[in-house]
């Protein structure tokens, strides 16, 4: 075992893997991170906690995460390029060390242009690809990325994001690669709605034998409105909602409900497709849909290992 | 090279200009000059600008080129010039204003913000090429620089924002990881994006106070005939 994370540990037992997202508030409050720990707990293997999601200030995954360990749940940290440099990033993995949290997420960072601060400025001093190689670095040669020893262990279990709907389509394949080969054991994709195309890249994935190598769980979104079946089409960078999808809803006499069946669809056929290991279910705003989604899915109740 | 720059509002000139009612303007003939930011018609139109709204009077001038000493000479014309003003307006990049700063016991102003350094792509079209990081990685990405093309300034491909070849931060900018892509694609070498790049070395940029450099400058020539 690598870290030991619950996460881990349902995945190589080869049990279909279910991540969720917890949005964290725009206050110090722990009260509303545990209240979401307490109404989800039970319907995934581990939540996420984004952080400063789409560029707005909230309360930080590290925090966050942590008042989930407090509670006994696993938790996925989530670590951004955009808002820190190599000094903070590797001080923040120590962090997360220290406090028990045993996953950590590498990402980019959306641009600070879409968020409540466009004003700020974008660190990038490295890219995903390097943190992630940095987190191994850390964990499995005990190094910092200067080269001096880490004193202890980093048990952590190292997540990467992919999006198969952006361009160049054909680069997405060997981009995946590069976070395979820098050391990254899961990937969450962006929302599948387009089937087809995740399909076809899943393909291009397998051909390229890296769903041995890494964990591939595809990203859900449920769709509460048809209002927000539309702002993901036009505004969401990367994420494609099929026109059928929009039209479906449309005509639903109940939207919540269409929405709902909808995503139960994309879940039955991502489940069938080779080298998919769980699914990472983002009910931005909408956290307590997802124990229903998980039972009606027949996805609970959850693995206890 | 071209320093590409761009007039600051009028406002935020007479916010600078504070008091001052005698105002000399100078510009530069050479970049600011092809922006149409700081040659003669533009300090013209400035100083008539000013007077027509806040100052007594302003008057201008052009330097040849605003970021080089100027010839004894010249230097005592433009001394002249400035003669009665309370403040100098310099219409040229931040080299030219550091310059004529440097010459003159006044306050000296600029009226343009310095936006990059760039390259005239067509006529009238000017894009950023460099970000002066100090360590140049054009020949690994087929010339075309992740720093500056990318809004991330990512160094191992493209983000989840890149769609159609446009970057999600705007519609009308291309992703610089398509175009990268594109022309190593080209080349024969998109194989060699699929290294990891290690961490860049930010050290060489701007993080350690001013850069500089000491070249073998030549001895002055001695007069002919001795």
């Amino acid at each position: 075992m690598k870290s030991g994370s619950n996460l881990e540990k349902v995945l190589e037992a080869g049990h279909f893997a279910v991540t969720a997202e917890i949005g964290p508030p725009k206050s110090g409050s722990a009260r509303v991170i545990e209240a979401h720990g307490e109404e989800i707990g039970h319907a995934a293997d581990a939540f996420n906690v984004t952080d400063h999601q789409t560029g707005v200030v909230r309360l930080c995954s590290l925090a966050a995460c942590a008042i989930l360990r407090r509670m006994g749940l696993d938790a996925v940290m989530q670590m951004l390029c955009r808002d820190a440099n190599r000094i903070r990033l590797q001080g923040d993995i120590l962090g997360a060390v220290a406090l028990d949290i045993k996953n950590v997420l590498c990402l980019s960072g959306d641009h600070v242009k879409f968020g409540n601060h466009p004003e700020a400025k974008g660190v990038f001093d490295i890219d995903s690809v390097q943190l992630v190689r940095a987190v191994k670095d850390m964990r499995d040669e005990r190094k910092f990325i200067c080269g001096e020893e880490v004193a202890g262990e980093v048990p952590l279990f190292i997540g990467a994001v992919e999006n198969p709907y952006a361009d160049p389509f054909e680069f997405r394949t060997a981009r995946l690669a590069k976070k395979v080969e820098a050391g990254a054991d899961f990937i969450q994709t962006q929302a599948v709605y387009d089937v087809p195309k995740f399909r076809r890249w899943m393909e291009e994935v397998c051909e390229a034998g890296l769903d041995r190598k890494v964990h591939i769980l595809a990203g859900i979104i449920p769709v509460k409105s048809v209002g927000m079946a539309r702002y993901m089409k036009k505004y969401v960078s990367g994420v494609e909602v099929p026109d059928e999808m929009i039209t479906r809803l449309e005509g639903a006499k109940d939207v919540k409900e269409e929405g709902i069946r909808m995503i139960l669809e994309i879940i039955e056929q991502v489940m069938d497709i080779p080298g998919v290991h769980g699914i990472h279910v983002q009910a931005v705003g909408w956290e307590e849909i997802v124990p229903e989604i998980m039972e009606r899915a027949g996805l609970l109740p959850r693995p206890v290992i | 090279m071209k320093s590409i720059t761009q007039r600051k509002g009028i406002e935020e000139i007479e916010a600078m200009l504070g008091s001052a009612r005698r105002v000399a303007i100078a510009g530069c003939g050479t970049c600011p000059f092809m922006a149409g930011t700081g040659g003669p018609k533009e300090v013209v139109e400035l100083a008539r600008t000013l007077e027509e709204r806040s100052v007594e009077r302003a008057w201008s001038t052009v330097l040849p080129v605003a970021c080089e000493p100027l010839a004894p000479e010249a230097q005592k014309e433009f001394s002249s010039l400035l003669e009665g003003a309370e403040a100098v307006l310099v219409a040229a990049c931040s080299l030219g204003v550091r310059m004529v700063a440097d010459q003159v016991v006044l306050p000296v102003l600029p009226a343009l913000n310095t936006l990059f350094i760039g390259r005239e792509a067509e006529p009238g079209f000017f894009v950023e090429e460099c970000a002066q990081c100090g360590d140049c990685v054009l020949g690994e990405y087929g010339g075309i620089c992740p720093i500056v093309h990318c809004a991330k300034g990512l160094f191992n491909g493209p983000c989840g924002g890149s769609v159609g070849g446009k970057c999600e931060v705007d519609p009308n900018l291309p992703c610089g990881w398509q175009l990268i892509y594109d022309r190593m694609k080209a080349l024969g070498r998109a194989e060699e994006l699929a290294r990891i790049r290690p961490y860049k070395d930010w050290s060489k940029s701007l993080s350690g106070g001013a850069r500089r450099m000491r070249v073998p400058v030549p001895p002055p020539k001695e007069p002919e005939g001795k």
